[in-house]
């Protein structure tokens, strides 16, 4: 198999290629602001490092967020366009699992990155492979307590250590392709079905209403 | 003719998930998603909600639009995309989906311009275009008067509007009157039981001294909205037919005059109207009358194609196919302001 993995969820641009046995190439690039014009240039170097062209590819993942919006949707539309193109399966992870993957860690712990705003994204794993709760956004403050003890993870934590007072825990601040694809190689080849490729905003769209219509003139 | 480009296009600048399929001036598909209801009930396009709807339509659009052609993904020879202007968020998700598809089809790729699309979607309907086209566009996001002497590499803006888009004018002026989102075809309909003659309002930059070709329609929106107030006011019955009739006239005066004038100083004996707002009936009738006195051919395709949709961004990427320009590259941007000036937006050779 050959497994093409893409996060835009996070500020990074993350692409790997995964065989099964390993990860092949993969390439991490943070640029908050510039998603859309990295990632297929990304994909197209990771493949061509592993001398495999798209064609060779067998089944997608996409990081699902939540991350913002617009960043997000640049991996979602990627990968669900090329899954069609190539005709072969996508399927999504939650973004912060890659994160939780990537510190290997074996006790309970909590991930968080930045969800702008004030808030972050957050869930909570038992170990690097068990999420238990989230993902979910709120603001540090209100979930200092719930969070307490636990080693966190990713750039949220960083942004706001009042309430991620201990030292990072191991892994990257952002989202990992080469994790993601990990991760999902490990739980497809345990025969687990992986979810649909859908985004979780977990926020609704900020939608003005226009107060209804206003007079110009007091006639 | 079988050698003409099969071209997909794709467009997601505002609320219309567009994809559309053309060999040359042949339309073989035209598949639209649309989220304007999920926006009615705000009085405008969220941008928010059209960027998520997009992406749930997105690949469901591309292959209804396939199955409809008859065609394979691997049959394409290239893929066109609106790459701006209109909603950044929006404009992504179509640049994404287009770049995946090209990429994974190993096909060139056509970031296009949104304007200039509207003006080729006309090759589909009534054959290739004049050169140079003289091009009205209207819609609920431009109004502006467009000299193309080659729509692939050449595009002259004569005038826009300074305000309100033409399209605004009508939701706004339909806000007054108390009709729906979007407020064209309600005023369209209302109107023909109204005297457009009944209400003399404003034409705005009509004056000896203002821009020839620019248009204003705040003003207009405001006179509109003064003249009801005043009649509640006074407690008088508001004669809304007159009002959408005379509203109407004097939108789509401005539009044809300045039209028919700008053909005439240009020397252009067609001109060629597209948007959204051109699906008006007054301003389709308006436009005949004062064409046919002026011995200026009158091009408006058929209302389907005026508005948003992915058969004018194939069509605009087949004629820069058949006219061998540079594709763009896979880094291509979404560029929510791309001038008008610039067709299509080639890569940097590699
Ligand atoms: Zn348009």
């Amino acid at each position: 198999m050959l497994l093409l993995a893409l996060d835009t969820a996070t500020p990074s641009v993350t692409v790997a290629l995964h065989d099964g046995a390993g990860v092949l190439a993969s390439s991490d690039e943070v640029d908050a602001r510039r998603h859309g014009e990295l990632l297929l240039p990304a994909v197209d170097r990771v493949l061509a490092e592993a001398s495999r062209s798209a064609g060779d590819v067998t089944a997608l993942v996409v990081g699902t967020g939540p991350g913002p919006y617009t960043g997000l949707r640049v991996g979602l539309a990627t990968a669900v366009a090329l899954g069609a193109a190539l005709s072969v399966p996508v399927h999504g992870l939650c973004s912060l699992d890659s994160l939780a993957w990537a510190s290997g860690l074996d006790e309970p712990f909590v991930v968080a990155t930045d969800a702008r705003r004030k808030e972050v994204y957050w869930a909570r794993y038992a170990d690097a492979a068990t999420r238990v709760e989230g993902p979910a956004v709120d603001r540090p403050d209100d979930i200092a307590a719930r969070v307490a003890g636990l080693p966190a993870v990713g750039a949220g934590a960083r942004l706001y250590p009042e309430a991620f007072p201990l030292p990072h825990g191991p892994g990257p601040e952002h989202a990992s392709a080469a994790a993601l694809a990990a991760l999902a190689a490990a739980r497809l080849a345990a025969g687990e079905t992986l979810p649909e490729p859908r985004p979780e905003y977990l926020r609704r769209p900020d939608a003005r209403v226009p107060a209804g219509y206003k007079a110009v003139s007091r006639a | 003719m079988a050698d003409e480009p099969l071209v997909l296009g794709i467009e997601t600048s505002c609320d219309e998930t567009g994809v559309g399929i053309v060999r040359g001036h042949t339309l073989l598909a035209d598949a639209v998603a649309s989220s304007v209801d999920d926006h009615a009930r705000y009085g405008g396009v969220v941008p928010e909600i059209a960027s998520r709807a997009h992406l749930e339509a997105m690949v469901p659009t591309i292959e209804r639009a396939l199955k409809e052609a008859g065609v394979a993904a691997t049959d394409l020879d290239a893929v066109a995309v609106t790459a701006g202007p209109g909603l950044a968020g929006a404009l992504l998700v179509g640049v994404s989906a287009a770049k995946a598809y090209a990429y994974a089809l190993g096909k060139p790729l056509y970031g296009v311009n949104h304007l200039a699309s509207h003006i080729c979607v006309d090759q589909l309907e009534h054959g290739p275009l004049p050169e140079p086209t003289m091009a009205l566009l209207v819609s609920g996001g431009h109004s502006s008067l467009l000299l193309a002497p080659d729509i692939t590499a050449d595009v002259r803006p004569l005038g826009a509007t300074i305000d309100d888009a033409a399209g605004e004018a009508f939701d706004k002026g339909a806000r007054v009157l108390g009709l729906g989102f979007p407020g064209g075809p309600g005023v369209d309909r209302l109107a023909r039981e109204g005297d457009p003659r009944a209400i003399a309002f404003p034409r705005g930059l009509t004056g000896p001294r203002d821009a020839p070709y620019d248009f204003s329609f705040s003003g207009l929106k405001t006179a509109v909205a003064r003249w009801v107030e005043a009649r509640r006011a006074a407690g008088e019955e508001v004669p809304v037919a007159d009002v959408a009739a005379s509203f109407q006239e004097a939108v789509t005066d401005v539009l044809t005059r300045k039209a028919v004038r700008a053909c005439r100083d240009e020397g252009v004996d067609h001109l060629m109207i597209s948007g959204g707002v051109a699906a008006n009936s007054r301003l389709r009738a308006m436009a005949e009358e004062r064409c046919a006195a002026a011995g200026i051919q009158l091009r408006v395709p058929r209302p389907g194609l005026c508005t948003d949709n992915g058969a004018m961004v194939a069509a605009l990427g087949a004629e820069m196919v058949a006219r061998g320009r540079a594709p763009s590259a896979l880094d291509l941007s979404a560029d929510s302001s791309l001038p008008v000036t610039e067709p299509h937006v080639p890569g940097e050779h590699r």
